[in-house]
């Protein structure tokens, strides 16, 4: 299984769309940079993934959530927060990583 | 570049996965020499246009007045470094009311499910 | 492990080059090895020497910099890239060095993972 990184923002670019749309179920999709926004429960965007939680193993980077003041916001259902060194863990556990720029 | 040509080893499947649209970022420009490098290593190269990468062999391009540099002509000399397999994605293609007949190069058009699977078989992916 | 890493952004514009760094220095606590650190597009600007950023920012250029010597890391400027954008060997800081795009894909062939960051 493959994993998936995606660094984008879903109310501002397509990346995380497409990459629920092409990534075969049950790849980890990982969510960093400004794509950790997605991952939050109370956003019309978190709900939309909220809806595909059950085909995909869902990361979202914790540094990315903190430096953005939004760490202690409420995440949708079955997101696991990850470190730099989770990150690093997730990786290596998949046989490919796939980035959505 | 003086070491290319002389590794030998493995044969890798290497995926170009191609998502932006031409000339607004240099991202389709670069992206191709890095193709074209990969395939003299030997590898098992293959291109994939999603998304606004579609834009990149839509034909017709003349970029005469905007002088940047017109580039098109190299997805069409792909096939001459041994780079055959081209896909498209059929939803990103038809989502831009884009048919094969607007395709600089000879493509195979696949589902988003197809090329799910295509996708997740690979060894490297680079994107951009 | 073997890890390669590209980095398609330069320091400052985009966030890629940062979580890049953060990514190579944690997999090399844990053991994994990063056979090559690729710079392509505005990753060359990574390589810049003279760039100062201001006293209360990271200074990724040294960071990289400092990270090559520690860990004995190769860090290759792409030339093609760097050329179009006045990157030359007199810029390039200790523990890079500018060679061909063979050199990018040699580290997806040789390595286990090849991780691309960019924007």
């Amino acid at each position: 299984m493959m994993l998936h990184t995606v660094n984008k923002s879903p109310f501002e670019r397509n990346a995380l769309s497409s990459c629920l749309r092409l990534a075969k179920k049950g790849s980890g999709i990982l969510l960093i940079e400004d794509a950790v926004y997605g991952a939050l429960a109370d956003n019309a965007e978190g709900k939309k993934l909220a809806e595909r939680n059950g085909d995909f193993k869902l990361y979202v980077l914790g540094p990315d959530l903190e430096a953005r003041g939004v760490a202690d916001k409420p995440l949708i259902d079955g997101v696991t927060v990850v470190d730099y060194g989770g990150f690093v863990d997730l990786a290596a556990e998949h046989d490919a990583v796939q980035s959505w720029l | 570049m003086e070491d290319d040509d002389e590794f030998e080893g493995e044969v890798k499947r290497f995926l170009y996965v191609n998502r932006k649209a031409p000339h607004g970022t240099i991202y389709a420009l670069e992206t191709l020499e890095t193709v074209l490098i990969a395939a003299a290593f030997d590898q098992d190269v293959s291109m994939v246009f999603i998304d606004d990468g579609v834009y990149q062999i839509k034909k017709d391009w003349d970029t005469t007045n905007v002088n940047m540099k017109n580039f098109s002509k190299t997805y069409r000399a792909l096939d001459g470094y041994d780079v055959e397999k081209l896909y498209v994605e059929k939803e990103s293609m038809e989502a831009r009311g884009l048919t094969e007949d607007d395709l600089i190069v000879d493509v195979e058009v696949l589902s988003a499910a197809e090329l799910s699977d295509l996708m997740d078989a690979q060894d490297v992916v680079i994107s951009s | 492990m073997k890890f390669g890493i590209l980095v398609n952004e330069g320091p400052f514009t985009h966030q890629a080059s940062d979580t890049a760094y953060h990514f190579a220095k944690n997999a090399l606590a844990k053991g994994h090895e990063i056979n090559r650190v690729f710079f392509y597009n505005d990753g060359v600007n990574n390589a810049n020497k003279l760039s100062e950023p201001q006293a209360d920012d990271r200074n990724l250029v040294k960071l990289w910099s400092e990270l090559a010597v520690e860990h004995k890391l190769d860090l290759v400027v792409c030339v093609a890239a760097a050329l179009r954008r006045g990157i030359k060997d007199e810029l390039i800081p200790e523990g890079f060095r500018i060679s061909g795009l063979g050199q990018l894909v040699e580290a997806g062939i040789e390595g286990d993972r090849l991780m691309v960051f960019g924007d």
